[in-house]
């Protein structure tokens, strides 16, 4: 296998990641994610010698078009089935943290 | 002479349960004594429903045997990332370390509905990503054959489930070889089916473009009865392709001997540098028996493994970013405690629940899906994976199968790839080209590696949804080899 050569990911980029991602990363994190993107993203780099100009992008292997259920409201699931595995035992609602 | 019941392959159980030679709960119970027997060592599994399986058998020996269920009474395990009502469903990770699905997978049920008897769920790499079940937020799985080794992923608990005689079968996913590779590292057979053949209706998305469900089993025989069972339209999946159902299990009982008039692709450049001499010589060996058996070699040319494997990347982690991101503390899952807003909410239960894999590759996702890389990363990748699918589909124009090793190595020492994911990213060169394609693979063992002794795969790779091509040749090769026996778990 070959790769491109190793680049920086700084732990400044590493942050912002995190923060797209709504996640949080320790320091200890942050530095081994920012030499290990460096390789990875190295290793993605290798596209760049692929001459894709005018190439469609493929999406999905799909052999046939997707087919999309009739827009009907129905009622497959009860109240008790959804809020089952609720992380705060309620049997009306999914409650969050109150926040005001 | 006493009968050992797991030592039996799917199909001879299956006929001595239709028989009434052997109960469901005589299969049931000899299963939960191989399981309590092994499990220490290998850690296959990640929740044993022993009271479920022994109700559901007593029930069907009541009942009595069904001609119409081709799995009456067979015991099987499924992957933890499909959805099994009233049983628990974590896909490995402490993000759902109390999740139990009020509803079952399309898979489960299809095998609920031939007969099958659920005993429990295997182990996994969190969310399934990753190569050898160390990625399992509750414990690694190891290698039946060789408790030192990884057992492959993430697929790892199913593959070595079968492999030690714990089911007689089990269902994996497979987004870039994860049921192939596993298969491979345990020597067992394992199928990733054409995308659109087999609903992912209750499957716990990793990258939805890619994902598929198969079986692992230990003929192939085996697995053409449990893709018999599985494949099928599921209107719930708009990707589930709508065509009729096949019969594949008459379809590989009527293959005959020989190869005779069969054409197999070999892309020499697969079997070149970066592939381990054992490796090698085991796969060689198998495509000279098929030659020997009447199938014909041909060269054909592919794609470099590492601009595929560039793609598929980008592509898994972008697809996982966005399927993840549902994961939020809010509706199901895991929920931090003591946080003050809505933010914090998410942050925190999503940093406390998923495992360090799990991060890297929904950070690897977001970027390459963010304003600025979108182009460069995204689109290049799925552009070029065009490219890739137009040479596999090209290349299978001249031919009925081709043939690739399964993994460049055989099963590799726990903990060995723990600081570089690059390195164990690279070991799913062979694999991940079937996935970017929608195409159908099959890992079948050819044999030991002459210096690990472990077992190596051969996989076939066929032209959309023709299954049916792949699983003749690798039954008709299968009865040709001479065989790798069992793994000797110490106990």
């Amino acid at each position: 296998m070959t790769q491109e050569q190793p680049r920086r990911v700084s732990r400044e980029e590493v942050r912002h990641m995190a923060e797209l991602s709504r996640l949080a990363v320790t320091e200890e994190e942050e530095r081994l994610f920012s030499r290990q993107f460096g390789d990875i993203l190295a290793h993605m780099d290798l596209l760049s010698r692929v001459d894709t100009q005018g190439v469609e992008p493929l999406y999905s292997p799909l052999a046939h078009a997707a087919a999309t259920r009739a827009d009907e409201a129905l009622r497959v699931r009860t109240r008790a089935e959804v809020l089952a595995n609720s992380p705060e035992p309620n049997t009306e609602y999914f409650v969050v943290p109150r926040i005001v | 002479m006493t009968v050992d019941i797991c030592s039996m392959t799917l199909t001879e159980a299956a006929t001595a349960l239709q028989k009434r030679e052997l109960t469901a709960r005589a299969a049931v119970r000899a299963c939960l004594d191989r399981i309590a027997a092994t499990e220490p060592a290998i850690g296959a599994l990640l929740h044993v429903d022993a009271d479920g399986a022994l109700a559901r058998a007593e029930e069907l020996d009541a009942q009595g045997p069904r001609a119409d269920q081709p799995l009456w009474g067979v015991p099987v395990t499924v992957k933890d990332a499909l959805s099994t009502k009233g049983i628990p469903t974590t896909a490995a990770s402490r993000i759902l370390e109390n999740f139990v699905p009020f509803y079952d997978a399309f898979v489960v049920d299809r095998l609920r509905k031939a007969g099958a008897i659920l005993l429990g769920k295997a182990n996994m790499d969190e969310f399934a990503m990753g190569s050898s079940t160390e990625n399992s937020a509750f414990k690694p799985t190891r290698n039946p054959w060789n408790t030192g080794r990884v057992p492959g992923g993430s697929s790892g608990g199913s593959a070595a489930s079968v492999a030690a005689g714990q089911c007689f079968a089990s269902l994996g996913s497979d987004t870039g070889g994860s049921i192939r590779q596993p298969a491979a590292f345990c020597g067992c057979v394992g199928l990733k089916p054409t995308y659109g053949r087999v609903s992912r209706y209750g499957l716990f998305a990793f990258a939805s473009s890619l994902d598929q469900v198969g079986p692992l089993t230990r003929t192939v025989e085996d697995c053409a009865r449990v893709l018999t069972v599985i494949a099928g339209h599921d209107p719930r999946d708009t990707t589930s392709e709508p065509r009729p159902d096949e019969d594949f299990t008459t379809a590989v009982r009527v293959a005959g001997t020989r190869l005779a008039g069969v054409r197999l692709g070999v892309p020499r450049d697969f079997f070149g540098e970066g592939l381990a001499g054992e490796v090698r010589d085991a796969c060689e060996a198998a495509l000279e028996r098929a030659r020997e058996l009447g199938a014909e070699l041909v060269d054909v040319q592919l794609p470099p493994t590492d601009i595929a494997s560039a793609t598929y990347y980008i592509i898994a982690m972008a697809e996982a970013s966005s399927n993840l991101a549902r994961y939020d503390g809010v509706r199901y899952g895991r929920r931090a405690p003591d946080v003050h807003t809505l933010d914090e909410l998410y942050v925190e239960s999503r940093s406390q629940g998923f495992g360090e894999e799990v991060k890297r590759r929904i950070m690897l996702g977001s970027y390459v899906l963010s304003s600025g890389y979108y182009d460069a990363y995204f689109r290049k990748a799925a552009q070029t994976r065009r490219l890739i699918r137009d040479a596999w589909c090209a290349a299978l124009e001249g031919c009925d199968a081709i043939c690739t090793p399964v993994a460049p190595v055989t099963a590799w020492p726990l903990g060995s790839h723990a600081t570089n994911p690059l390195q164990a990213y690279l070991m799913d060169a062979y694999t991940i080209p079937v996935n970017l394609a929608g195409l159908p693979g099959l890992s079948l063992p050819v044999g030991l590696g002459s210096e690990s002794r472990m077992p190596v795969g051969l996989q076939f790779i066929g032209k959309a949804f023709d299954e049916g091509t792949l699983l003749r040749v690798g039954h008709v090769l299968e009865q040709a080899l001479p065989g790798i026996g069992s793994p000797r778990i110490p106990v």
